[in-house]
């Protein structure tokens, strides 16, 4: 469950943030859209811990934010340029991440096994493809069971065997009754791994609930079609809290990559 | 506690991997090996150390702790994402990165020294070299972290404001201060001088070796505060102090830094 | 009858004059019979020996004025209980051996001495512990004599009320050899002392100077040890003095000297080893003198010469991080300085001889920076002093531009 009143954050003179609410029940799959620059990135930093919100207030399973970590422990975050100390190897890196959660890495070997990381693991991280590290930042993200999972563009550098065999273990995390949020620029993967949209657009929410209204009340059928009207429509308002802006009608630059 | 330990433990390992940490190890064993051989005795090897120790160290510090911030990015954020304390981390990753390159300079300049002899020797001012070098490096490697947190995204603006902050520090401050003994010289600039030293952490080191090596002339100098200053124990404990000060104030400011940053 | 008691005096006086001519012995003890060495003294025949025993003799100004032979048993103590001296010596060769003498008088007016020896040739000073006194051993226009192995020392810090532990005072030829002096005034003095023999002494924390010549021709002082004191070593007014083989060390203060030579001529400075020194060696009106395989080491200024000085040669001297080498008052040198090695020397030695291809000057830019504003003195060895001592080396602006070393040595003259 994850609870968010009137968050705001400016970096500087741009205001990122502009008075997000959102609230988000357990074992939702939740995905998060918008251009670059809208907000996306921050808005899950700010979840993370990563960013200090300027103003309003973020619940994580109850627990309110305020500089402390341990409701970190429910969370899993795959991030979306995954680069570590080079000269570390991969099961180093696996012990270092184990030695700094103290939790039990139950799916720690399942993991591996499902993406095939076995003959990686004493290699040094920098030998390793732009595939096999995202590989390890998913397993990084998942293996200690967290309730809440993060995916920050899962699937951009992987091949498509790769790709499926993610979907499949997050479709199994789904399952479980995980919440899950994953930012994506590939709309088509999205349609396959989640029912919740939230679509941020110059700091605001612009939408946000299930897949299907959206796509009903666009009256499109793909997701990405859907989107693509969204950024034209001036304004449109739908299920939950959904705050409204002044700065919303002026003309959108950035491109839906 | 064992959290930190955890940190240092796996940086120490991946940087001992890099044989970058190696190779500083490694100039420093020859350079002082050199001196030795072809510079005669103890206080000159340990005088040519110190002056290569006082120009370099402060480069090669900040250098090293701007580089890491920058080049362990991502990762530093993905640790970030982990349910431990920032603070924690911030002195898992200083001490880790900056204590290793502490003892390669401490290893690498005491092993000729002690198989030439000079540790035994002469072992205080060799204690000293070495002790201010160590010094020296965490002071700079602290404010290359701090450089590097403040200047987080723009490398370019992060790595010139370190150069220039090392020029200032290593050579234009000395200048600088001379210029005005210079122009005030009608006036009681004792104290001022030291004040001004004091204010340059590579100025204090350099005030310890002076203590150690250059006292005779020190207490050739008539004036009062100075001979006090310098007579006394009271040089070597401010100056000491002082450079603790220096070491506790950026590392302080680093952890505050990182405490409240956006990443 | 008669007959017999003539030969028994005959033979009386046969095997006894001899005995008491050669082996007279007065022996003097607290436990009696005899217990004052003044008494001693005056009963005693020329040539007699006095044994005096362990004991405390409170005596002072006790007067040798014939030859004797005062030999201390288990260290006795003389008091002088403040007054006065404690032995005055007037009469040739004696010999005063095994004592502790303590506590002469003071005075602004005499110089009250543990032991004074006046008019007197051949006199022998020997294994004495000359302890917390006014003046230790005065040798007042004497012959010859040797002051060997004794220890003099006291506690007086002020320069004025102390003093010299071995004072020579119009004296010929004296040997003064492996004697210890500290807290005196001046731990060995000479004046007017024609060449004397001075070695293996140790001097050292005296107020003033731990030795010091003052009109003194000829003569040598080698081996000695002059350490922490007051002001270093002073040679005056003096010619023909070899100086060699000493240690000069730790002699600190702002006018402190390892050696300082004022009007001396002729003379050589060899194999001396200066440590530590606030100026290792300052000369004024010198002339004419050899400082040659010196070590120099560690002090800070190696060398501060007066342009008063001349023709004097310094050669194969060892300079070894002095903060300064040498310092000068003036832009014109009048001495010279050849084949030293000096450990500043940045430069280099392509035909491989041993020498360095460009000349080394000593006198830096910083040392003159400092005599204008001494406060700047707190920036010595930063970089910037040497990024412009190296410019002032390369052209001299305001340095001596004829004072260098054309020939410095590459390595350590051993």
């Amino acid at each position: 469950m994850i609870e968010i009143k009137d968050l705001k954050k400016s970096f500087g003179d741009l205001q990122v943030l502009k008075g997000m609410n959102i609230a988000i029940p357990k074992g939702q799959a939740t995905g998060i859209v918008g251009p670059n620059g809208a907000g996306k990135t921050t808005l899950i930093k700010t979840i993370l811990g990563l960013v200090k919100p300027d103003s309003g207030t973020l619940h994580v399973n109850g627990t309110r934010l305020n500089g402390d970590w341990l409701y970190r422990r429910d969370i899993g975050y795959m991030p979306q340029v995954a680069r570590y100390p080079e000269n570390m190897r991969v099961y180093e890196l696996l012990n270092f991440i184990k030695g700094l959660r103290d939790q039990e890495a139950v799916y720690e070997q399942e993991l591996i096994e499902q993406f095939n990381l076995q003959s990686e693991l004493e290699k040094p991280l920098r030998t390793l493809s732009g595939g096999n590290r995202q590989k390890i930042g998913a397993t990084l993200a998942m293996m200690f069971n967290p309730d809440i999972l993060f995916f920050d563009e899962p699937t951009a550098g992987l091949d498509p065997r790769s790709s499926h065999k993610f979907k499949l273990r997050v479709k199994k995390e789904r399952e479980e009754g995980k919440t899950i949020f994953i930012t994506s620029h590939i709309m088509s993967e999205l349609e396959q791994l989640v029912d919740h949209v939230i679509f941020i657009l110059d700091g605001n929410i612009r939408y946000y609930g299930t897949m299907s209204d959206l796509l009903e009340h666009s009256q499109e059928d793909r997701l990405e079609a859907a989107i693509a009207r969204l950024m034209d429509e001036p304004m449109y308002g739908t299920g939950s809290e959904l705050k409204q802006s002044e700065e919303t009608t002026s003309p959108l630059k950035m491109e839906l990559a | 506690m064992k959290l930190l330990t955890h940190i240092i433990k796996t940086e120490w390992k991946s940087l001992l991997r890099g044989k970058w940490v190696i190779g500083y190890t490694l100039i420093f064993l020859l350079l002082t090996d050199s001196l030795l051989r072809f510079g005669g005795g103890g206080p000159e090897t340990l005088l040519s150390l110190s002056n290569v120790m006082l120009l370099f160290i402060p480069l090669v510090g900040m250098i090293y702790g701007i580089l890491y911030i920058y080049q362990s990015r991502e990762f530093v954020e993905l640790l970030l994402t982990q349910p431990i304390d920032r603070k924690v981390l911030y002195w898992g990753l200083f001490l880790g990165i900056s204590t290793p390159l502490m003892a390669a300079f401490i290893i690498g300049s005491l092993l000729p020294l002690a198989w030439h002899g000079i540790l035994v020797l002469d072992s205080s001012s060799s204690a000293l070299v070495l002790g201010l070098g160590g010094m020296l490096t965490l002071i700079f490697v602290s404010l290359g972290f701090v450089f590097g947190l403040m200047f987080y995204d723009d490398r370019i603006k992060g790595f010139g404001f370190t150069i220039v902050i090392w020029l200032f520090l290593a050579i234009l401050y000395d200048g600088i201060v001379l210029l005005l003994v210079f122009v005030f010289g009608d006036y009681p600039l004792e104290q001022f001088v030291i004040a001004a030293s004091a204010l340059n952490p590579i100025d204090l080191a350099r005030i310890l070796v002076m203590l150690e090596f250059d006292i005779s002339a020190l207490m050739g100098y008539t004036g009062a505060v100075f001979n006090r200053f310098f007579g006394q124990s009271t040089g070597l404990i401010t100056a000491s102090g002082m450079l603790v000060l220096w070491l506790i104030t950026p590392t302080w400011l680093g952890l505050r830094i990182f405490k409240k940053k956006d990443f | 009858m008669r007959n017999l008691i003539i030969h028994t005096v005959l033979l009386a006086i046969i095997f006894l004059v001899p005995l008491s001519v050669m082996y007279a012995q007065v022996v003097v003890s607290p436990e009696g019979p005899l217990t004052s060495i003044s008494e001693a003294v005056k009963i005693a025949e020329p040539g007699d020996t006095i044994e005096v025993h362990s004991g405390i003799y409170l005596e002072s100004d006790i007067l040798i004025d014939k030859k004797l032979t005062l030999t201390g048993i288990d260290n006795p103590v003389i008091d002088g209980n403040g007054e006065g001296f404690i032995l005055i010596i007037r009469a040739d060769s004696v010999t005063v051996s095994g004592f502790r003498l303590q506590k002469t008088g003071r005075s602004y007016i005499r110089d009250y001495a543990a032991i004074l020896i006046e008019r007197s040739a051949g006199v022998v000073i020997e294994d004495n512990l000359i302890d917390d006194v006014f003046f230790g051993i005065y040798l007042a226009e004497t012959e010859g004599g040797l002051i060997r192995n004794n220890t003099v020392r006291s506690y007086d810090r002020r320069e004025a009320s102390s003093g010299n532990g071995i004072h020579l005072w119009n004296v010929k030829n004296p040997i003064i050899t492996a004697n210890t002096v500290s807290g005196m005034r001046d731990g060995i003095y000479l004046e007017f002392v024609e060449n004397a023999r001075i070695s293996n002494n140790i001097s050292s924390e005296n107020n003033r100077y731990g030795l010091h010549y003052m009109f003194s021709d000829g003569g040598r002082y080698d081996n000695n040890t002059f350490r922490k004191n007051g002001a270093g070593v002073a040679v005056m007014y003096s010619d023909n003095v070899d100086m060699t083989n000493n240690l000069f060390e730790n002699n600190w203060g702002g006018s402190a000297y390892g050696l300082l030579l004022k009007d001396i001529r002729n003379s050589r400075i060899e194999y001396n080893r200066f440590y530590r020194n606030t100026v290792a060696i300052y000369s004024e009106g010198t002339t004419n003198v050899e400082i040659w395989r010196n070590h120099i080491e560690l002090n800070g200024w190696a060398v501060n010469i007066k342009s008063n000085s001349s023709r004097n040669r310094f050669t194969e001297n060892n300079f070894i991080e002095n903060s300064f080498d040498v310092r000068t008052d003036s832009p014109r040198n009048n001495n010279f300085f050849d084949g030293n090695y000096w450990s500043a020397y940045e430069g280099y030695d392509l035909n491989r001889d041993g020498t360095g291809d460009v000349p080394y000057r000593p006198v830096s830019l910083f040392s003159i920076i400092i005599e204008r504003q001494p406060e700047s003195i707190i920036l010595m060895r930063s970089m910037f002093i040497r990024l412009l001592d190296q410019a002032e080396r390369i052209l001299p602006v305001l340095t001596p531009k004829t004072l260098f070393d054309e020939n410095p040595k590459m390595q350590r003259i051993q």
